[in-house]
């Protein structure tokens, strides 16, 4: 395992304030916490309803120090769009305008309002931290939830029968100048694109693979482990696309079993050896269209 | 500069004469010429403004909020449908205090299919915290437009400005328009206290527990109390800068009428029709058009109606398993006062989904008023095929 950037400095400024609400080990806060490292105080946040909406704060408090919004499920675009608009009117382009949702928030209920600032290539950086469930509701599934996994509407004898759907695939086929995936196991990495990013006009997207222990079913020590085993196994690799076709992955993965990314969360627990089977097949057929499409940038 | 135009592009004109910074819009019949007009505004240099091409109605007043939040004048136009679409979002704009304003040309609700005019789809968002002006004629919608932001930006809440489908979204008319210049001098920039600004963060909108949700709500029902004045003040410094007034009532031969029939929109021309023809036959009609729905102008109506006979209220709308809703809302506001010299109230509804309103169903209505010594519980509909 070899991180492609070179290795930066984490920056030390804090954007976010000690004595947030969210659930010890949530990998969203921490995400919040290196997003923002990477982006700098001339940021502004827009949060539709999601777990954030709660780590936040509630009125009058605020977790950020930077200006936060907070908007109905399904707006995080499209409010971000129009921020963005209204800061170029008023002459303040290099202000980074980021919409910050759950995976319900973007893979299902904001999905219409994220395409079309997408196809527009609307000046925002959309963030979807996923940690694939409903979970500020109590565990639902939507349509980020992997294969075989159990949520409350997937109960353990009608576990989800579907795959994830691939929102980069679908965000590249926007070809908006930017989208990465990254996740706060990879810190550097997730720095480097979130500075990327800021650096670029236009639509950008990355998606955040956020571990969420009373969802997952995980110890809450376990986040940061669970998702670089995420990562190492192939799951969710960290790479990053330019207009749709120029793909680089920036994390090699160690290429360790996908079992023993399953085998560590209560979630997968009632997964049978064909399942994984079946969820391991998937991997490699995934990883082997990913590294195609990375020849075929070269 | 007299020009003529239609009343969407009135509309249009409107927002380019209040100089608004972020327009964001979703085509739908027969709202799509105010924003086409608009497009094209902004495409041609006269208008410096930002034009989003949402997704959809719900995307544009997403958009319209972010805009606003941000410090921007916001402007959009929909109809029928796409205001439904709109109803999470219209809460959300007055809840967060954006005075967003924008054209509703009303249109019939599906289904069936209808794109022909009808009061209730901008009724149906009464509760949405917008204040709600209608206007008669295309003249009163672009200066109707312009007092919006001024009223709007005071009170800290959000208008929607009202017109007919194709009776004047499509019709065109002799229409004064007015040096952006002088609108300058109405219409100051948009300054608003607090704003999305990197340089002073706030959060905005998080969750407000039973200790503070109350008072936030208190405050909006109190801006638009205020509102009553707010708009009354516009509408007289209008007059003072471009020399026309509409009042939030108008009252039509009002002052010695025994009888009063009451509407909103472009149907009120009909009505003046109506009250000089009984008035020809001796009979003591008058009109009060309802150009301001939300706030409702309570004691306005009080002091107005007080000691007439008898009162027939014309609404293009229905509430289902109640009545014509300018008939609900009147009827609620006087109720208080009945024992004391109120006068007995009649409600009709006609004109559904565009159906034609004749002389003949206003006739009706008004022979039915002055034949009838209690009114009857429901509306009563006019202009039913048998």
């Amino acid at each position: 395992m070899e991180a492609v950037f070179p290795k930066p400095r984490i920056p030390e400024e804090e954007y976010i304030y000690s004595g947030h609400l969210a659930c010890p080990g949530c990998g969203a806060s921490l995400s919040m916490r290196y997003a923002l490292k990477a982006l700098g105080p001339k940021t502004m946040v827009v949060i539709p309803a999601c777990c954030w909406s709660i780590i936040a704060g509630p009125f009058p408090y605020s977790t950020l120090k930077v200006p936060i919004y907070h908007t109905a499920f399904e707006t995080a675009a499209s409010v971000a769009s129009g921020m963005s608009a209204a800061l170029d009117q008023q002459g303040q382009g290099d202000v980074t305008v980021m919409a910050w949702a759950g995976d319900g928030g973007t893979f299902d209920i904001g999905f219409q309002a994220l395409s079309g600032a997408a196809e527009r290539n609307d000046n925002i950086l959309y963030v979807c931290y996923d940690n694939e469930a409903y979970m500020n509701t109590g565990i639902q599934r939507s349509s980020a939830t992997p294969y075989g996994a159990w949520t409350t509407t997937t109960p353990e004898r009608h576990l989800k029968d579907r795959p994830k759907k691939n929102i980069m695939a679908i965000m590249a086929a926007h070809q908006i100048p930017y989208a990465a995936t990254a996740c706060v196991a990879y810190p550097e990495d997730m720095i480097q694109k979130f500075q990327k990013a800021k650096t670029i006009r236009g639509m950008r997207f990355i998606h955040l693979l956020s571990p969420c222990p009373p969802g997952w079913k995980i110890p809450d020590d376990q986040s940061i482990k669970v998702t670089r085993m995420a990562v190492n196994s192939k799951a969710f690799p960290l790479y990053e696309v330019e207009y749709g076709e120029k793909y680089r992955i920036t994390v090699e993965p160690r290429n360790i079993p996908v079992r023993d990314y399953l085998k560590v969360q209560g979630r997968f627990r009632k997964l049978t050896d064909d399942d994984i089977r079946n969820i391991q097949y998937a991997v490699d057929k995934n990883w082997a269209l990913l590294q195609k499409k990375v020849r075929y940038s070269e | 500069m007299k020009d003529v135009m239609l009343g969407n592009h009135a509309a249009s004109h409107g927002a380019r004469l209040a100089n608004v910074d972020v327009i964001a819009a979703y085509p739908i019949t027969p709202q799509t010429l105010i924003v086409e007009k608009l497009s094209e505004l902004c495409a041609d240099g006269e208008l410096d403004a930002k034009f989003i091409k949402v997704e959809s109605e719900h995307s544009a007043m997403a958009a319209c909020i972010g805009a606003e939040a941000t410090g921007a004048r916001a402007f959009t136009a929909t109809s029928s449908q796409g205001l439904a679409l709109m109803h999470e979002l219209l809460h959300w704009a007055s809840g967060a205090r954006l005075p967003i304003v924008m054209a509703e040309v009303n249109r019939a609700l599906g289904p069936g299919w209808s794109i022909w005019t009808e009061q209730t789809d901008s009724l149906a968002q009464r509760e949405t915290g917008w204040l709600q002006f209608y206007c008669e004629n295309n003249q009163e919608v672009l200066d109707t437009v312009i007092m919006a932001y001024r009223i709007a930006e005071q009170v800290l809440l959000p208008v929607m400005v009202v017109l007919d489908a194709f009776i004047l979204s499509h019709t065109n008319e002799i229409v004064d328009v007015p040096d952006r210049a002088i609108v300058d001098s109405y219409l100051p920039p948009y300054q608003p206290e607090f704003k999305m600004d990197v340089n002073d963060p706030h959060a905005f909108g998080g969750l407000a527990t039973p200790d503070n949700y109350m008072e936030m709500r208190y405050k909006i029902h109190m801006a638009m109390q205020q509102a009553k004045d707010v708009a009354v003040q516009a509408d007289q410094e209008f007059k003072e800068i471009f020399g026309r007034s509409y009042g939030v009532v108008e009252p039509y031969k009002l002052d010695d009428a025994d009888y009063v029939i009451m509407s909103a929109g472009a149907m009120t021309s009909m009505l003046r029709v109506i009250v000089d023809k009984y008035r020809e036959k001796g009979v003591k009609l008058g009109l009060l058009k309802i150009k301001m729905f939300r706030p409702f102008p309570t004691e306005i109506f009080k002091k107005l109606l007080a000691g007439r006979k008898k009162i027939g209220i014309l609404d293009r709308d229905i509430s289902f398993g109640a009545t014509g809703i300018f008939f609900q809302e009147t009827k609620a506001a006087l109720y208080p006062e009945k024992k004391n010299g109120m006068p007995a109230m009649f409600g009709y509804v006609m004109g559904l989904g565009g159906r034609d309103i004749t002389l003949a169903n206003l006739e009706e209505m008004v022979d039915h008023m002055m034949s009838h010594d209690e009114p009857e519980e429901d509306s009563v509909w006019i202009g039913l095929k048998k």
